[in-house]
């Protein structure tokens, strides 16, 4: 399989989920390196380094203290330097209304956090596996939508 | 004022690399799927030349043998899906053909480097097909299904729900307001 490290992000409160996700993340066959952070302004300030390598896919938690997930997806799009980033929402959340407004916003892939542990190892397996597809082939990244 | 265009993807990559190529005076013939044959070997300089030339346009010039073919089998599955007369044969045919390799052997081959398999990759680039369809044109879904050869506009919605997690209306609704924001 191919040696290529993908660059993860992840900005999630609940230190509870960023374990699973990261368990998760180490279980499936794409090699990645994922970067952890507690909230919105972390992954923002992180992002904003200069010099920084810049994640190939961002995971935002959507409620979350300090800056919330759509607060970050708003001034990710709207900067020259980030705003081709793949973004994945990861939310319990499953109101229409989020889901929408967070495409709309420039999302990229809307994910529900799974209830159990072999779902969510599916769910970011997939999730990666489109993002790879998307940075790997001759596809439309502006209707680069997903949800799962 | 907005202008919508529609483009011819092959040609638009021949052509360019016609230009690039007859710039650098190189003589050459263009293959088909990606293919340059170069009639003397190229001075490093030049070759380096023409591949900076070529990235800006993102092409790139391929050097590893696995990578190459998984490239040629995607621009081949490209091919086959905007040309609706190469689709009178199979696939797995067009593809051994096309490529001189027998179709198990490719397909190992994508499999091995690309985190999916080929029936999964064409599925991912006709529903991507579609969604460039529904943005660009005014072509109802039945005329999508009927131009990506889907039996029933039944199966073309069934596959994109299914791939995308989206309905095509939702799908086509969030892409008109993310026009007008």
């Amino acid at each position: 399989m191919s040696d290529r490290l993908l660059n993860i992000a992840l900005a999630d409160d609940d230190e509870d989920d960023r374990m699973l996700f990261s368990e998760a993340i180490d279980e499936i066959e794409i090699r990645t390196k994922l970067s952890l952070f507690n909230h919105g302004q972390e992954l923002m300030d992180y992002l904003n380094l200069p010099n920084v390598v810049l994640p190939s896919l961002v995971f935002l938690d959507l409620n979350m203290p300090i800056k919330n997930g759509q607060q970050c997806l708003v001034e990710i799009r709207s900067n020259p330097k980030l705003k081709d980033l793949c973004v994945a929402i990861y939310s319990t959340s499953s109101s229409e209304k989020d889901i929408e407004e967070t495409f709309l916003n420039g999302a990229n892939i809307y994910v529900n956090k799974p209830n159990n542990f072999s779902k969510l190892r599916e769910v970011v397996e997939k999730v990666l596996q489109l993002n790879w597809q998307y940075h790997t082939s001759n596809l439309n990244k502006e209707t680069f939508l997903f949800r799962i | 004022m907005t202008l919508f265009v529609k483009y011819n993807f092959d040609l638009v990559c021949k052509t360019l690399l016609k230009e690039k190529l007859d710039a650098l005076d190189i003589s050459y013939t263009l293959g088909n799927v990606g293919e340059i044959h170069i009639d003397k070997t190229l001075s490093e300089e030049k070759l380096n030349t023409l591949s900076a030339s070529l990235k800006k346009y993102g092409i790139d010039i391929l050097t590893n043998p696995k990578t190459t073919m998984v490239e040629r089998i995607k621009n081949s599955i490209d091919e086959f899906l905007r040309d609706k007369d190469l689709r009178a044969i199979n696939f797995s045919t067009y593809l051994a053909d096309k490529l001189h390799y027998s179709y198990p052997h490719l397909s190992t081959i994508f499999s091995e480097n690309t985190y999916t398999s080929i029936e999964n990759y064409i599925i991912l680039k006709k529903v991507d097909l579609a969604k460039e369809l529904m943005c660009s044109t005014n072509l109802t879904l039945t005329e999508i299904a009927f131009q990506l050869d889907y039996s029933s506009v039944a199966h073309l919605s069934g596959q994109f729900k299914k791939t995308t997690g989206l309905t095509p209306s939702t799908f086509q609704r969030i892409m008109k307001n993310k026009t007008h924001n």
